[in-house]
């Protein structure tokens, strides 16, 4: 006679049911007032840790709960309905994260692995620089080795989560290339300066991380030297970008869902916002888009489950769509809602900011464009 | 003299050498360049950040193998052959039934 085992229960992090849940009660009531504030509070931090949200794709021996990418794509849609500002917060973690998965030494594993899972440390982003964005090849912080150490100098700016990251993966020159370091907060030289009263994900704790000759140990490399602006930078950015697209999905949601809503109650004339056609073409929009989006990105992740390379260029077309349909629809829920959405603290207000930070993320919508028709035009199909 | 059977439950890798499927990876990407296997194809210049990171993907999946960091070394990147070299010194051991 054979017993089988029972599966393991669902984590939180991968049952969407309890996840929306988690969002509408935890997230949904509260994201208007941390948008007016500037900030997500430290206890929803530490209720992301303690929910087991920050990092769960990461495999179960590192603390992680070994969550497949799919699910993941519908975790970041489901925060990112409730506030862009927390996922963003979520995406560069997990950026973090993944980063010293894959690339990390035994020891540099064994050393931020765990924390990073259980959000015990937070990681921040740190690639863009004041000149340069879109064009990676242009950052000028430097790294250079003294003795065996590393100095780093340079300036990141625009940094997700940086008010508030214990660790910071940092882009810096080298005499190979450029090269990815884990930076500790708290290493002498580094300096935090918030960036308050940007447009969008307002509650994102933005900052402008500066090193003025940070030495850092050996071990503070990440991954090659060198060659890792074609490694680390790319395979990261690829999460971040898949991330982005599933957080994009959530906007267009959380339109949808506050336009019905406002559609079904709101008196017009002798009749309600919803009978009206024009109105019902905008929601009918809103399905549909939110629908393909969605579809798009668990393409991609289900590619990038199976190690499928294809799943970078199916990311950038998730991205894409999902971010201008997300700032297109943000657009149109304002036009819904008329001047009621104009008022300060109505989330259509802050979807239509947050929307609008999607197009210039993880790959301007124009970097995009030109990525994906260059992909495009690899191919002899058309010759 | 005994027949050699193709059992499509052995992996592709048993049977083929790396070389021939890197190059046709490759070459399936970008139709219109001919390379040979010692030709460096970063001095081709259609190689940038995104095509490193799916040339990387595409080895570590077909040839079941997680390249270590250690080995993400341009040099192990620069042509087929180098490529090749690579998957050989760490491809899984393949059993035959």
């Amino acid at each position: 006679m054979t017993v089988e085992a029972e599966a393991p229960p669902l984590t939180l992090a991968g049952d969407r049911a309890r996840l929306r849940a988690f969002v509408d009660e935890h997230v949904v009531p509260h994201a208007d007032s941390w948008d007016l504030a500037g900030a997500v509070p430290e206890e929803m931090l530490d209720r992301l840790g303690a929910a087991g949200l920050w990092a769960p794709f990461l495999p179960v021996e590192d603390g992680g709960a070994g969550l497949d990418m799919v699910s993941l794509g519908a975790l970041h849609e489901e925060v990112g309905r409730g506030c862009s500002s927390t996922r963003s917060l979520l995406t560069v973690h997990g950026m973090v994260s993944w980063a010293v998965h894959r690339w990390g030494s035994p020891g540099q594993r064994e050393q931020w692995l765990p924390a990073l899972a259980r959000g015990e440390q937070l990681g921040a982003f740190c690639l863009t620089e004041p000149g340069a964005g879109s064009d990676i090849q242009g950052i000028t912080s430097t790294a250079r080795r003294r003795g065996g150490d590393w100095v780093l100098t340079g300036t990141k700016k625009w940094i997700t989560g940086g008010q508030r990251a214990d660790v910071y993966l940092f882009f810096a020159r080298t005499p190979a290339g450029i090269a990815a370091f884990l930076v500790p907060r708290r290493t002498p030289g580094v300096q935090v300066v918030p960036i308050d009263g940007v447009l969008g994900t307002r509650a994102s704790l933005l900052a402008e991380i500066r090193l003025d000759e940070v030495v850092l140990a050996p071990d503070a490399l990440l991954g090659p030297d060198g060659f890792a602006s074609g490694m680390v930078a790319t395979g990261v950015l690829d999460l971040g970008r898949y991330s982005v697209a599933a957080g994009s999905v959530g906007i267009i949601q959380a339109c949808l869902d506050a336009c019905a809503e406002y559609a079904q109650h709101r008196k017009v004339g002798a009749g309600r916002l919803r009978d009206l056609q024009l109105i019902r073409a905008k929601i009918t929009d809103m399905v549909t888009d939110a629908q393909a989006g969605r579809l798009l990105y668990e393409h991609a992740g289900r590619l990038r489950d199976a190690g499928d390379e294809a799943t970078l260029m199916a990311t950038f077309v998730a991205k894409y769509f999902a971010s201008r349909a997300a700032a297109r629809h943000a657009s149109e829920a304002v036009q819904v809602h008329g001047a009621i959405g104009l008022g300060p603290g109505h989330p259509a207000g802050r979807f239509y900011r947050d929307a609008k930070v999607l197009e210039l993320i993880e790959g301007s919508t124009e970097i995009q464009q030109l990525t994906i028709a260059e992909h495009a035009f690899r191919k002899d199909e058309w010759t | 003299m005994s027949d050699i059977t193709i059992d499509p439950a052995v992996p592709a890798t048993a049977i083929e050498a790396p070389a021939g499927r890197i190059h046709e990876f490759i070459t399936s990407r970008y139709p219109m360049v001919q390379i040979t296997d010692d030709q460096d194809i970063f001095e081709l210049g259609f190689i940038n950040s995104l095509f490193a990171m799916e040339l990387v993907m595409f080895i570590e999946k077909t040839f079941d193998l997680v390249i270590p960091t250690a080995e993400l070394q341009r040099s192990n990147f620069s042509s087929v052959r180098a490529m090749s070299r690579l998957v050989e010194r760490h491809q899984p051991p393949v059993t035959q039934p």
